[in-house]
């Protein structure tokens, strides 16, 4: 089934915002991380460190060239992730609405890439199904 | 919003408010008909106008919905005490006894009154959140087929006065067994769908992982539940090589193990620690088998030896002849086709699967395997002739001819 990862974006200010009642946050983040596991659709969630303590590989060189801090003159500022295991993009997108955010941030739903797309089975697998199941082959 | 937001809010919604609203009227089916009423509503009303909270409009709806059924059938005088009493169902709630309500009504949508087929439709529509044409097209049904079943369940819960409460401790193991062999049933139409066109059913075997990992999460001290959650999880990490790009079955021997959704592979590996906790059961066997086979970089490096112990494990908690036909193509795999022939004379002579095409096609492989080719052919001939169905009979005439 399709994944899903909402990305959460900050900014300078909503990341000020949610350490000036940090507390509440993480409990309120427990609380939803709690309610997705119940739902049976999360599959994992980090939370990303000050970007101030990162640096970036840059490529645009000859060799990739390391500086401190967040990237360039980026406003927005990735500050972590929920993977989710859901039955439609719908229900991703409710599901980020759900995040407890701060006002201002953004979430981004982007959905994961992978060959979950299966290709149709004919009428022969049906058939060849019985016996490479008891067989334990399948 | 559109029919699939509505969706989509219900998949999230539905076991809590059709759990509140049971807790709150004491009936079941009362509460399922008014959660229905509300998501018709939704599909009416959402499309002109979002509400901002979709769960709280849903719960209020479905609410009112619910006290508008009992003031019908209740006599005047107690219609003031009802109303006085009404809970804010939709307020906070007690997110430990949600857990419990939730959990209680998955024994209910799983209760032993139901039929099997009761008990699947009911367990995916309130606490999976489907809607009925959703079901149907899972299981290859009719419409109208699902909505009987789900009428005749909630009749039937009613009719036997099922009680909304988690069964009591001595019954609690048997029951919860009740509940994982619904999931069970609903994982295996996904991985090897009995009807249709396809064998596998991705959609399908998702619902059951679903439940699997909500009851993980409401039952984290039940062994089995994990162990049905790693074997869900281990046997779904397979589905992407397991079909050709004509949608033809590829054996295990052929799947290009490189496709094998190894994300899926690592979550069922730890479910199956949690499920060793104290032993395995029958479910936490069967994955532990799919985790030899997944651990595995080819059929030639895969740990044979381990799979025929887990199988002669299996056997004595859940013993079963097609368990013995399978250990037997595991001692084939791991100490040769000789031994593996003497497991399967011993079904033969006890008649363990009578008239079945299973013990003779896996019996003319052994012979075959062991050059016996005369008896070989009369084995896989015989398999043909009680095989039912037209394609998996012109593939064992086809081995048989080859044997010459």
């Amino acid at each position: 089934m399709p994944k899903y990862m909402l990305i959460m974006r900050g900014t300078d200010e909503t990341n000020a915002a949610m350490m000036a009642s940090i507390d509440e946050a993480m409990a309120a983040t427990r609380r939803y991380i709690e309610e997705m596991i119940k739902a049976g659709v999360l599959l994992a969630a980090e939370g990303l460190d000050d970007p101030r303590r990162g640096v970036v590989v840059d490529f645009s060189g000859e060799t990739p060239v390391v500086t401190d801090g967040p990237y360039g003159e980026t406003k927005e500022l990735f500050g972590g992730y929920f993977l989710l295991d859901v039955a439609s993009k719908q229900e991703a997108v409710e599901w980020a609405k759900r995040v407890p955010a701060v006002p201002g941030s953004k979430i981004e739903v982007r959905r994961v890439a992978g060959d979950d797309e299966m290709p149709q089975d004919n009428q022969g697998s049906v058939e060849e199904r019985a016996g490479s199941e008891s067989t334990g082959r399948i | 919003m559109g029919t699939a937001d509505v969706e989509a809010v219900w998949r999230i919604e539905s076991a809590r408010i059709v759990a509140a609203l049971t807790r709150f009227t004491g009936d079941f089916g009362l509460a399922e008909d008014a959660a229905q009423e509300a998501v018709a509503e939704a599909l009416l009303s959402w499309p002109l106008a979002s509400p901002a909270n979709p769960g709280g409009w849903l719960m209020a709806t479905a609410r009112r919905r619910a006290i508008d059924a009992i003031r019908r059938r209740t006599a005047l005088q107690d219609r003031y005490a009802l109303l006085a009493a009404a809970p804010a169902v939709d307020e906070e709630v007690d997110p430990d006894k949600i857990d419990d309500d939730i959990l209680a009504l998955m024994f209910v949508s799983c209760h032993p009154v139901l039929s099997p087929e009761a008990r699947v439709a009911l367990t995916l529509r309130v606490v999976g959140g489907l809607s009925t044409e959703q079901i149907a097209r899972a299981f290859l049904v009719p419409v109208p087929t699902v909505q009987a079943r789900i009428t005749r369940a909630k009749k039937t819960i009613a009719a036997a006065g099922v009680p909304f409460e988690l069964p009591p401790a001595g019954e609690r193991r048997e029951r919860l067994g009740g509940v994982l062999s619904v999931v069970y049933v609903i994982f295996t139409e996904g991985s090897t769908a009995t009807s249709g066109e396809r064998l596998l059913r991705p959609d399908v075997a998702y619902e059951a992982i679903r439940l699997a990992r909500t009851l993980a999460a409401l039952q984290p001290d039940e062994p089995e539940v994990h162990g049905l959650l790693a074997l869900c999880e281990l046997t779904a990490a397979r589905f992407p090589a397991r079909t050709g790009p004509d949608g033809s079955p590829i054996l295990l021997a052929d799947q290009d193990r490189r496709r094998w959704d190894f994300s899926a592979v690592r979550r069922g590996l730890a479910a199956l620690v949690k499920a060793s906790a104290r032993g395995l059961g029958p479910y936490g066997l069967q994955a532990a088998i799919a985790a030899a086979h997944a651990s595995a970089p080819s059929v030639e490096a895969t740990d044979w030896e381990r799979i025929v112990v887990l199988y002669e494990a299996l056997g004595r908690v859940a013993p079963s002849p097609v368990v013995e036909l399978n250990r037997a193509v595991a001692v084939a795999m791991a100490s040769g086709p000789a031994q593996a022939l003497a497991i399967v004379d011993e079904l033969i002579a006890l008649d363990r699967l009578p008239g079945s095409h299973l013990v003779p096609t896996v019996r003319g492989e052994l012979l075959a395997r062991l050059g016996r080719r005369p008896e070989a052919r009369a084995e896989l001939e015989l398999a043909a002739r009680l095989c039912a169905n037209q394609r998996e009979r012109s593939v064992l005439l086809r081995k048989a001819a080859a044997l010459g």
